[in-house]
């Protein structure tokens, strides 16, 4: 177990407060000076990536279990607990929080408006986000689980597009729809866990050894599997996403797509597979088959769409379903790459919500037909966006790859028909990705407005390098991070299956009812 | 010479309701003697007679006492609501004295009515008698009538008292009928007595009588404390009435009200709890439930308050359904919860209404957010705390109380009030909606915050958000308050 400091303070309690301490700064400068402001946010977040970085190069990754960790009671008299603690998966999810965070913070600085106001409440996002990677105590999760709704309500509803509040409002009813629904399961299994144990805990290491009949066990994985299934966005589910997409902010949109529904994945790794495994195991042929739906659906709807930006938020649902495939596929390969692929589609459909973005703010539309041409108005954009539309199809030599070739490999493993459909998803997503592409960026330019757009500049160029370094970083070498994932990947398929073996034996049914604690 | 009977009147039990009581004379008093350029010396000596009942209250925390023939009882139970009530009473007056000042109404009798509402709160979170009971609510109640009406140049406000007094009437009456049958049914109106009686009667009870005697005193305080469907009043009262006094309603003489609640029902009829858990559980769900939705289609914040008030009364009524320590504590946190947040609420609130051009819709919120950083975050942070939202005091609430739903195996209505916390978010980010996303029709004159209202807000949002990450204090309180019912 390890441990690291910055400036006195544990590392992740430093991460995800440090945000927080450097918005309630910026709220002291005077809002009459944005670039100021906007200086003093990418600051902040620049060192919050910077102090991220020994999260990854001091993590041990032949450890089992968290490092990093810190303890402390709370409230102690109900078992809550400042537990913060991180593995191979919310390190590397961190590190994607804080880089994104970053890049984002600095495309932001086109933001006109209240850009005190935007910045502060970017960085309460960041703290939010960062806490619910970190945190190993299921009341301290769920603090930052909802905390964060709010700066990205605001987020979406005072700096997005003409129909913003609908889609914040959208946005924040899905989400805690679900998510109260999975406080009543904490709740059940807090008590459930009283009964066993006789002890009051909200730790989730101590709740991982909860042992629960499987009638109960399918009721709760339903409620925290539903309040995940919503943030991923699994088909059904997902149709808050689009508006939300669309309205929001590029960089908005980026952090939603990168890190927010990433989140969703992390709640099924974190709590809904390893404290419920049997009723992971039995629900399994749903999830994998709404995955392959979602998949298929996601991207022949992306196909059709007129507005970039719709077409890209239609193609975060299919490669989602693809993520998910991978984790209930139950092996290694199908959930390292579903794990991997999910930071892929960080990265990759960060980079193309920052590249329509651009594009938006040179045109002020996103209308597919508007555009045409461009390839030779702004080649150094043409470029870039080529790489990253090939990121997104799955490019061998680019992350996309990897990551699906390992879900694909692990869903073969598993059922091979489930892998041939899964896989016209990747022949949909060059389908769809290149068309636009092509219309987007090749042949005349058929508008006039299009003519004598200015090429990248030096901010937007530096928003995009760093993703990209990590697109092809990830494309090349891949073992850098796929490394850091074996030990938590297979510690967590050995958990479940072990929990899931030792159930087979008659276990007693445990149902928190009116017990010795009514009095 | 001895006296020929016992005289079991120990007054240091009851020296907070005796002072607050005697500060209301006094005040009275001096409202005839000041000049009326110096009325306001009725707010102060006021809040320093609250103030003195406090500090004595607190001494009197963990000290346990029954008098007045087991009429009164002193214990953990009734000196946390003192508290709760002296807080918020002070806090109320903060609120009323600049509003008095701006309307030019000021006058010593509002002070004093306050002071005798308070003393009537307190009795009744100190009765271990129906009687006592009886006459805490009337003295709060008719306290309250007058202070609807307090404005009686305005048509709403007299519309309100005269709702409220012949709704309120009714609900006495059938209290006191519900007090009558019970005496009938048990032989006694001590609260300890009848719970005796029920478990170890000798022959059979009149069970038709019992049962109407509870029902109806039920419904006395579902009255009191707005359960659907006897909620009907709120809303046109909340409405009607001074802001600061809507306010005031929301707070102290709910709590009260729960208070006697929580004890008849823990403690008296207890031991029949299986007869009207089954009917409270269904009227938390229905009071949550029509609470929430009706809040959805308000336009004025005082409406939309009002119904919220009616949703959280269902909240806190799943404490008491899931009863034992778990419940009462839950909702007993969920009471000083909700009294925190909602006058913090109502500080903005009144702040807004009598800005330059302000008012009590909701249009009058738009782009309010932005012009007044702070009065925006702070009403932020209450209505975020009142859906329920972390890191606040009423998430904090909603977890205890939820908590000892699923733990007594009250799993549907723990589903079901998280789902009203679903709808409820609705309405109240609509505030947020309003005051960040919107832009205001014309340029919003600055607001000045009086001090008063200042200090309100500041202490309000210190305890939401307090409160919230660090609960354990307060749990702690509250449960040692519910040790006293059982003990």
């Amino acid at each position: 177990m390890n441990s690291f400091a910055i400036l006195g303070v544990p590392i992740l309690t430093f991460l995800t407060f440090f945000p927080t301490v450097g918005a309630l700064l910026i709220l002291l400068l005077p809002s009459s000076k944005p670039r100021t402001v906007r200086i003093a946010a990418l600051v902040v977040s620049l060192l919050t990536f910077a102090a991220s970085i020994p999260l990854f190069t001091a993590f041990d990754s032949t450890a089992r279990g968290m490092q990093f960790v810190e303890r402390a009671p709370w409230v102690a008299s109900l078992g809550i607990s400042y537990h913060l603690g991180v593995d191979g998966i919310s390190m590397l999810l961190i590190l994607l929080t804080t880089l994104l965070t970053a890049v984002s913070i600095l495309f932001s600085f086109s933001i006109t408006s209240r850009v005190k106001a935007y910045m502060v409440t970017f960085l309460l996002l960041e703290t939010g986000m960062i806490g619910v990677f970190a945190a190993l105590d299921l009341f301290l999760f769920y603090i930052f689980w909802e905390v964060m709704l709010i700066p990205m309500y605001l987020l979406i509803g005072v700096w997005g597009g003409p129909r913003r509040i609908y889609a914040a409002v959208k946005f924040i009813l899905y989400t805690v729809a679900g998510s109260l629904l999975m406080l009543v399961g904490i709740l059940y299994l807090y008590y459930a866990h009283h009964l066993t144990t006789g002890a009051y805990t909200f730790d989730l290491l101590q709740l991982y050894d909860t042992p629960l009949a499987p009638a109960p066990q399918l009721w709760l994985f339903g409620a925290f599997a539903l309040a995940f299934a919503i943030k991923v966005p699994m088909f059904p589910f997902h149709t808050w996403l689009p508006d939300a997409h669309v309205e929001a902010p590029t960089a908005g949109s980026v952090i939603l797509a990168g890190v927010l529904l990433k989140m969703g994945v992390y709640g099924f790794l974190r709590f809904a597979i390893p404290l419920f495994p049997e009723a992971s195991m039995t629900y399994t042929p749903w999830i994998v088959g709404l995955a392959l739906v979602g998949i298929v659906y996601g991207a022949l709807v992306a196909m059709v769409q007129r507005d970039v930006k719709k077409l890209v938020a239609y193609s975060s649902v299919s490669h989602l379903g693809f993520v998910m495939l991978g984790l209930f596929v139950w092996n290694t390969q199908g959930m390292a790459g579903g794990i991997l692929q999910s930071i892929n589609h960080g990265l990759s459909t960060g980079a193309l919500f920052l590249a329509v973005g651009i594009l938006y703010e040179r045109r002020h539309t996103r209308e597919i037909s508007e555009f045409g041409g461009l390839a030779a108005v702004l080649p150094w954009f043409a470029a870039l966006f080529m790489i990253i539309c090939l990121s997104s199809i799955g490019l061998p030599g680019l992350n996309g790859f990897i990551g699906e070739f390992l879900i694909l490999l692990g869903a073969f493993r598993a059922a091979p028909v489930v892998s041939a459909v899964a896989a016209t998803g990747v022949i949909l997503a060059a389908i769809y990705l290149l068309w636009m592409y092509q219309r987007v960026m090749f042949g005349p330019v058929t508008n006039e407005k299009n003519r004598g757009l200015p090429d990248l500049s030096g901010r937007e160029f530096w928003t995009l390098a760093p993703v990209i370094l990590f697109i092809v970083w990830i494309g090349v070498y891949p073992n850098t991070f796929l490394r850091k994932l074996d030990v938590s990947v297979t510690e967590l398929l050995a958990r479940a299956q072990a929990r899931t073996i030792s159930m087979r034996a008659p276990a007693s049914t445990v149902v928190p009812a009116a017990a010795e604690d009514a009095k | 010479m001895t006296l020929p009977i016992q005289i079991d009147a120990p007054l240091g039990m009851i020296q907070p309701l005796l002072i607050v009581c005697g500060v209301g004379f006094l005040v009275l008093i001096a409202d005839l003697v000041l000049p009326h350029a110096k009325k306001h010396w009725c707010a102060y000596l006021a809040m320093g007679g609250v103030v003195w009942a406090f500090a004595i209250a607190l001494g009197q925390w963990g000290e346990e006492q029954h008098g007045y023939a087991g009429m009164v009882v002193l214990d953990n139970l009734s000196t946390l609501f003192n508290l709760l009530f002296l807080g918020s009473t002070f806090l109320v007056m903060l609120l009323s004295e600049p509003f008095l000042r701006q309307e030019r109404v000021e006058q010593g009798e509002y002070y004093a009515l306050i002071l005798f509402c308070t003393s009537g709160m307190m009795l009744l979170a100190s009765s271990l008698d129906l009687i006592t009971l009886f006459l805490g609510i009337e003295v709060l109640s008719i306290s309250l009538y007058i202070l609807a009406g307090y404005r009686r140049d305005s048509e709403a406000s007299n519309e309100a008292a005269m709702k409220y007094f012949l709704l309120g009437a009714f609900a006495s009456a059938i209290l006191l009928y519900g007090i009558a049958l019970t005496y009938g049914a048990t032989g006694t109106t001590n609260l300890n007595r009848i719970a005796d009686t029920l478990t170890n009667a000798e022959g059979p009870l009149p069970a038709g009588l019992l049962l109407a005697g509870m029902a109806m005193i039920l419904i006395g305080f579902a009255f009191k404390v707005a359960l659907v469907p006897f909620h009907m009043w709120t809303p046109d009262v909340y409405e009607g009435a001074p802001t600061p006094i809507t306010a005031f309603m929301s707070a102290g003489p709910k709590a009260a009200a729960f208070a006697a609640f929580l004890r008849t029902f823990f403690v008296a009829f207890g031991p029949i709890h299986a007869d009207w858990n089954m009917l409270l559980s269904v009227i938390a769900a229905l009071t949550m439930t029509v609470g929430n939705v009706a809040a959805i289609a308000q336009t004025n914040v005082k409406r939309m308050l009002a119904y919220s008030s009616i949703a959280h009364s269902g909240y806190v009524l799943i404490g008491l359904v899931a009863g034992g320590n778990a419940g009462g504590t839950g909702a007993i946190f969920y009471l000083i919860a909700y009294t925190v947040m909602n006058l913090g609420a109502f500080a903005v609130v009144i702040l807004l209404e009598h800005r330059k051009g302000g008012g009590d819709e909701l249009k009058d919120y738009a782009g309010v957010g932005f012009r007044y950083p702070l009065i925006g975050a702070a009403l932020s942070l209450f209505m975020i705390s009142l859906s329920g939202i972390p890191p606040t005091v009423g998430f904090v609430g909603k977890l205890y109380l939820f908590g000892a739903a699923v733990q007594t195996g009250h799993i549907p209505l723990a589903v079901i009030g998280v789902l009203n916390s679903a709808i409820s978010i609705f309405y109240y980010l609509r505030l947020l909606v309003l005051m960040y996303m919107r832009e205001p029709g014309e340029v919003l004159p600055p607001v000045r915050v009086p001090a008063a209202i200042g200090i309100a807000l500041l202490v309000t949002a210190i305890a939401t958000l307090g409160f919230g990450v660090f609960p354990g204090q307060c749990i702690e309180a509250a449960r040692a308050g519910v040790r006293a019912l059982f003990s």
